[in-house]
């Protein structure tokens, strides 16, 4: 699967050099102004550094089969997913993306019928018994496929989580809120607008309120399940660009339906196909030189 | 879809499209007539009531105490609202509580759920007489609490119950489950869920429950009579009779000696259920629009 020149090298990291979530920088204006470098120039340096760049292993999936009822609908899914990184779930429809995903921070847990072997783990730790499942959540945040802005102010929306999580001074919310908003690049538009009801905002606008409503709890992995299929393409652009800027400080995983959109902003790709993983390695690999017939067909748009 | 078609079996359906035409008149007739038949019993009696009653509504009704001269409703009017209150106050979070419960928390096909729904529906559907036995029976006699607001407000409560938790569990049905997920998701557990982000949702098709439930009660003699009795007093304690409005107009009815003041009595009571009712409406309305 792993061709010569891919560079994610697996590195077994001291857990204790686990990064904290640090806090945001708006800086990326700065960034473009001091370079002056042509975009060649900046790609060029940027793949010299990549194979010296470690990978911390922040989600290991091992052996993890998963039935509903009777219905198998994940074989045997091996899959490391790595820290500020980007990984992508690729596949036809009902191969299995979501149940995956979903797996990940338990949501599957509220499905009756609904039970796995194999195991997950969080940093080392197994999340179906190692950690507490509110708390996996909080660090394991999720936003969903259809933006679901609770029916209530914009600010209440985004202070759900930090109030969820124990924070009650009004100025701790405050800033909470507001570090939310702007992390997800909402805070300039809707910071007239806190006290008004979020289902009154545009579906690009309600769904950055849920990426903003994740944040606020400060996760460590961000799960995004097929978050810009409901929106405009012009949402859709937002969304990535914030995406790929939020990867500094997050591990995030997406399930996308779209591959261009995979091929953009991931470094790390996934395919799947009847609940089976078939092929997962870097993106441009995935697309580039696919090791697996089926991956080759589906990327180059043969079914599915 | 007739393009295709023969000319015989065109004609045939013709024929066929026609005489099922006349039925469905006929049907239609029908429907019209049942509807402006009930709309009209419905609007005489009230029509009725209004005219015969409003002519009659003195200021002597409105003494605060009753007396067979002035005839008051007053006392039977608080003691209305009095039970009603405490049925509400019994009712209200057992029936909340155990939709709640039934929804978020037992398993989808859980049997205590199944036999729990049948047991509602049952209750729901029996006459308010029968639980006016049961309160006679068990709080009146074997509770030996004798007819009293506190005996009369639990029959109410019971009779009502299901009620509640009915409406209750289909308003909180019909929060949607993206809000579900979206609170678990943030790492809310069950209670949070339901106190901060389904409760919220579901509260007017709650109250619209819970206003059904006062309707019910206001409207109810049958359970009272023999549980809460006919004393037309506020009562000064909770093992004190009281008489409710419709109570109240049933005996002044049976009396047969105040005519004109039972019509003003169910003028009032008529204005106390149409405003329940439309509140009751208007809730469950917006509860539809979301
Ligand atoms: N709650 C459920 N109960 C039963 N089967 C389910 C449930 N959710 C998903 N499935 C089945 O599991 C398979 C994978 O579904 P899903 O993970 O939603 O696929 P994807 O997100 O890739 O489209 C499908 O065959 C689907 O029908
Ligand atoms: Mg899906």
């Amino acid at each position: 699967m792993h061709s010569p020149n891919t560079r994610p090298i697996s590195v077994t990291v001291d857990l204790t050099h686990k990064t904290a979530y640090r806090p945001f920088i708006a800086d990326a204006d700065v960034a473009i102004q001091s370079a002056d470098i042509t975009p060649a120039q900046e790609a060029e340096t940027i793949l010299a550094n990549l194979p010296l760049e470690p990978t911390v292993e922040r989600i290991a999936i091992k052996h993890l089969d998963l039935f509903y009822g009777s219905f198998q609908a994940l074989k045997d899914i091996n899959l490391s997913i790595a820290s500020n990184q980007i990984t992508a779930f690729i596949g036809p429809s009902g191969c299995g993306k979501s149940t995956l995903i979903k797996s990940l921070n338990r949501m599957n847990d509220l499905i009756d019928g609904c039970r796995h072997t194999g195991a997950i783990l969080l940093d080392g730790i197994d999340i179906d018994t190692g950690i507490n499942v509110n708390l996996l959540r909080k660090r394991v945040g999720m936003v969903f496929q259809k933006p679901n802005p609770f029916p209530m102010n914009v600010y209440d929306n985004v202070a759900f989580g930090p109030r969820t999580h124990g924070i009650k001074g009004k100025a701790q919310l405050d800033e909470a809120v507001e570090k939310a908003l702007v992390d997800a690049a909402l805070f300039d538009e809707l910071k007239d607008r806190l006290k008004e009801n979020a289902l009154g905002l545009s579906g690009g606008q309600q769904q950055r309120l849920c990426i903003a409503r994740a944040l606020a709890v400060q996760p460590e992995v961000l799960l995004m399940d097929e978050p810009t299929s409901a929106l405009d393409p012009i949402s859709t652009a937002r969304i990535e660009e914030l995406v790929v800027q939020l990867k500094e400080h997050l591990t995030i995983v997406i399930v996308t339906h779209n591959m261009q959109q995979a091929a953009r902003i991931s470094d790390k790709t996934a395919f799947f196909l009847l609940g089976e993983l078939i092929e997962a390695a870097p993106t441009q690999d995935i697309f580039m030189m696919p090791q697996d017939e089926r991956t080759a067909d589906y990327v180059a748009g043969r079914f599915g | 879809m007739s393009q295709a078609i023969s000319p015989t079996i065109n004609s045939r359906l013709t024929r066929r499209t026609r005489s099922r035409s006349i039925g469905a008149w006929i049907l239609r007739l029908l429907v019209y007539l049942g509807a402006l038949l009930s709309v009209g019993v419905l609007l005489f009696i009230v029509v009725y009531i209004l005219i015969m009653g409003i002519p009659h509504l003195s200021p002597a009704l409105f003494d605060p105490v009753y007396n067979s001269t002035n005839v008051s409703l007053m006392p039977a009017l608080a003691n209305t609202l009095l039970i009603t209150l405490v049925a509400l106050v019994i009712a209200v979070p057992l029936g909340l509580g155990a939709a709640i419960y039934l929804t978020e928390y037992a398993g989808r096909k859980n049997r205590i759920v199944g036999a729990v729904r049948v047991t509602a529906e049952t209750l729901s559907g029996i006459p308010s007489i029968v639980y006016g036995l049961f309160g006679l029976l068990f709080f009146v006699t074997y509770l030996n609490w004798r007819m009293s607001l506190i005996s009369g407000a639990l029959t109410l409560a019971i009779m009502i119950l299901p009620l509640i938790m009915r409406t209750s569990e289909e308003a909180l049905k019909a929060v949607p489950d993206l809000y579900r997920e979206g609170s678990f998701g943030l790492g809310a557990g069950r209670l949070r869920t339901v106190l901060r982000v389904l409760l919220p949702s579901a509260t007017p098709g709650i109250l619209a429950g819970i206003l059904l439930g006062i309707g019910r009660i206001v409207g109810e003699s049958a359970a009272l009579i023999y549980t809460a009795g006919t004393v037309a007093e506020i009562p000064s304690g909770l093992f004190d009779s009281t008489r409710t409005l419709s109570v109240h107009m049933y005996v002044l009815a049976s009396e047969g000696l105040h005519v004109e003041q039972t019509y003003a009595t169910a003028v009032v009571l008529l204005l106390l259920v149409l405003i329940i009712n439309t509140l009751a409406a208007t809730l469950v309305r917006r509860f539809a629009k979301g």
